[in-house]
């Protein structure tokens, strides 16, 4: 304990001479995230000194050990980090889908060449990474995906599409379930890493309700992708035709972060804040409005304390291995709750699209992008489903 | 403090739960003495079977004879409680009055506590004084009188107060009914003269009274805490009785969700198993997770209340308005899945329902508590 004080201690003072002013407040725009990747440009001197000081420290992963670019931090020391940091609101200096995908699917499925390789570019943000799951048949139904890479003994070559794959525009490598077995629909599918720099890839984004692209879709037209970038560093995770065990893996890692957001830290009420928006407007909370959202209150603040006891018993291998589905089912519902009463709130003035009032129509964007929460990494009704057979083990689930 | 148990904790969760399911089940206490119209409405053997177990005290300090236990010890017990539909004088004795107890003089616990210890004694608590929960507007007035005060007016809701051999009575002693101060708290014995109660049975089979002071007179040392300053006392038995019947209600709730998950596995129709369903599962997996976050917060308010958190009052709130929705849905969905057979006197979920509604009233419902969670929260 006196030693985590410490680690308190020195960290605080790291930050502190670290961390720019400018990168102390939560990022307002899309340029404010800093994906890294090599055509990341950076938006100003402030966020690039902020993210080279974490590369140097291990702060971009860390809790990664030291040797793939992390820090080596222990679970109790990484929130010490978190905690300080959510305390001065210092930014991420990096986001991405290796550190929070790939990054733990190489820790526990790959080989050591792979996470010398692979892990240390996450860590430097020198490559971004996409995630190739969903194709247009294949959606909650996730393991009838057909794209298929034929076996040509050192390479294969990969003909299909995939569909909501995150900022694929801007990625550099993509790790991609591929069909490798007809045959198989559970063991006839490979967990690939390849380059979309690749021949025959491409890329168009798919303009969502809310105005914004970050999806796309991807098409493989014969690309080749070699079996191996080199010794020990095969092009697939895990083994060839078992690619679903990784892919399981990481769905449930996905779902434990998307859970967090209806609850997280979250401990004030959101009704507070809607009065005094509701005041800045003008306006006051209509009665039947401020008892939905005391209702929200109610059931945010629980969940928040569920949050709390779910980290608690992972800790310690208590939680029930499909508890982050519910996690991920409610947090999910609630957040679309929320932004639907912050919308009642705002009124008129929350369905001004572009406004300089609303920063660009944030309130409705943020509204719609909450939709599909409840859509992505799993929905709503698949996790009913995986409760059913798992937690409540009802017959024919 | 990790969100569950710790070691000692749990061993106590194992033994409350065989010892009230073997004990405190449906066929041997509430329909036992519901289809004896008992007057009490519980079980005075088994009070005394808690009291050997040292539940009765358990929340008392040491040095009183207690175990010096906590609320989320006293909750392990209520879940136990709750999902056995337990008619049981715990909740108002060894919580509510016992917390009031905590503040009263010596006299006081001297008179009263080993009774409680030992499983002799009753207690109620008289706060509601109309239909609703509003400890907020106190009217029943006690005055100077002599060494003392003379006791005028009536109260509802009062749980076990036919019963009890002793009952807290939150009076005004000064000010107005809707003052916060001016409240004082009041040890009542059984045949204080002028005491008069209506009992009534309530939907859940527990027994209730409409209780009348008709100028009672009581000595100075029936006082419980200070003269006018009862608010504070008062508070503080509303916190811990809202938790424990958050905890009670967890219990209700996990009770029929339980059997009505095990019926969804038994129950044929249309050539299967009704749990087969995805109208069903999805409807019980929902169940399940309110039922898990209803769990969480309840513990949460209980290890704030043990750590004398000012935060405890809202999680107070938040846990009871949150049970309160959650046993509700639970006790629905129950007597739904259970169809035709959930509305039958013979099969106990219809009993889960009306218990449920008993209990979300008592000290405040989901409304009265999202409400106030409001309120603290400044809106």
């Amino acid at each position: 304990m006196a030693d985590l004080e410490t680690f308190r201690q020195e960290t605080r003072a790291w930050l502190e001479a670290n961390c720019p002013p400018e990168m102390r407040e939560p990022a307002r725009d899309e340029d404010d995230v800093y994906w890294g990747g090599r055509r990341a440009t950076f938006k100003n001197d402030a966020q690039k000194a902020w993210f080279e000081a974490c590369v140097a420290k291990g702060y971009t992963v860390p809790a990664w050990p030291k040797e793939y670019g992390g820090a080596g931090l222990s679970p109790a020391e990484a929130k010490v980090l978190r905690e300080e940091m959510s305390r001065i609101n210092a930014r991420p200096p990096l986001s991405s889908f290796g550190i929070w995908m790939l990054g733990p699917a190489l820790l526990q499925f790959g080989t050591e060449g792979q996470k010398q390789r692979f892990l240390n570019e996450i860590a430097r943000g020198e490559i971004r990474w996409c995630q190739g799951y969903s194709e247009p048949g294949s959606g909650s139904d996730l393991v009838s995906l057909q794209t298929y890479g034929e076996d040509k003994g050192d390479h294969w070559v990969v003909n299909g599409q995939k569909i909501w794959t995150s900022y694929a525009d801007h990625a550099d490598w993509i790790f991609c379930l591929v069909r490798t077995d007809k045959a198989d629909k559970y063991q006839g599918i490979t967990f690939m890493l390849y380059d979309m720099a690749s021949e025959g890839v491409t890329t168009k984004p798919i303009l969502l309700i809310s105005g914004s692209s970050p999806f796309c879709e991807t098409f493989f037209d014969n690309v080749k992708v070699p079996k191996s970038y080199g010794d020990d560093v095969p092009a697939y995770v895990g083994q060839v035709n078992r690619g679903w065990d990784v892919a399981k893996y990481l769905l449930g890692h996905e779902r434990e972060m998307i859970s967090g957001l209806g609850g997280g830290d979250r401990t004030a009420a959101i009704g507070t804040m809607m009065k005094r928006h509701a005041a800045k407007l003008g306006d006051e909370l209509d009665p039947v409005l401020r008892a939905e959202l005391a209702m929200f209150d109610v059931d945010a603040l629980a969940f928040t304390a569920m949050g709390e006891k779910f980290l608690d018993e992972i800790k310690v291998g208590k939680a029930h291995p499909a508890q982050p589905n519910m996690m991920k089912y409610v947090g999910t519902e609630l957040n679309k709750r929320r932004h639907e009463l912050m919308m009642a709130v705002g009124g008129s003035r929350s369905l001004e699209w572009e406004s300089e009032e609303t920063g660009g129509g944030k309130p409705a964007r943020n509204w719609l992008r909450t939709k599909a929460n409840s859509i992505e990494g799993g929905t709503s009704e698949v996790m009913l489903n995986v409760i059913a057979k798992r937690i409540l083990d009802l017959p024919g689930a | 403090m990790p969100l569950y148990h710790n070691d000692d904790q749990a061993m106590l969760a194992d033994t409350a739960r065989g010892f009230i399911a073997e004990e405190g089940n449906i066929a041997k206490q509430l329909r036992h003495w519901r289809d004896r119209n008992c007057k009490d409405g519980f079980g005075h053997g088994l009070w005394k079977q808690m009291a050997e177990m040292g539940f009765t005290g358990m929340l008392l300090d040491e040095a009183d004879g207690g175990l010096g236990m906590g609320h989320v010890e006293a909750g392990i017990v209520l879940e136990e409680i709750g999902r056995n539909l337990t008619p049981s004088p715990f909740l108002t004795s060894s919580v509510l009055a016992a917390t009031a107890l905590k503040h009263g003089s010596d006299d006081l616990k001297g008179r009263y506590l080993p009774g409680l210890i030992a499983g002799d004694s009753v207690f109620a608590v008289a706060i509601d004084e109309t239909a609703k929960h509003r400890p907020s507007r106190i009217a029943t007035r006690a005055e100077k009188s002599g060494n003392g005060f003379r006791l005028t007016g009536s109260k509802s809701f009062v749980i076990h107060g036919g019963s009890a051999d002793m009952i807290v009575v939150a009076a005004r002693t000064s000010g107005s009914d809707e003052d916060a101060d001016g409240i004082t708290l009041f040890a009542v014995p059984k045949d204080a003269a002028g005491m008069s109660h209506d009992a009534v049975r309530l939907v859940d089979t527990s027994m209730a009274t409409h209780t009348k002071f008709d100028g009672v007179e009581l000595d100075g040392d029936a006082v419980i805490g200070e003269i006018d300053g009862g608010r504070a006392v008062l508070d503080a038995m509303l916190i811990a009785g809202r938790v424990g019947a958050a905890a009670e209600g967890v219990g209700v709730a996990r009770g029929a969700m339980d059997m009505t998950v095990d019926y969804l596995k038994q129950r044929k129709q249309f050539g299967r198993l009704i749990g087969e369903f995805q109208a069903l599962q999805h409807r019980a997996s929902h169940l399940y997770s309110e039922v898990e976050i209803a769990r969480a917060v309840t513990i949460k308010a209980q290890q704030l209340l043990d750590a004398g958190a000012e935060s405890a009052d809202l999680m107070a709130s938040v846990a009871k308005a949150k049970v309160a929705k959650t046993a509700r849905l639970a006790v629905q969905e129950g007597v739904q899945m259970h169809g035709g057979i959930g509305m039958t006197d013979e099969y106990d979920i219809g009993l889960y329902m009306k218990r449920d509604r008993a209990l979300a009233e008592f000290l405040g419902d989901a409304f009265f508590h999202a409400n106030r969670v409001a309120t603290l929260s400044g809106y």
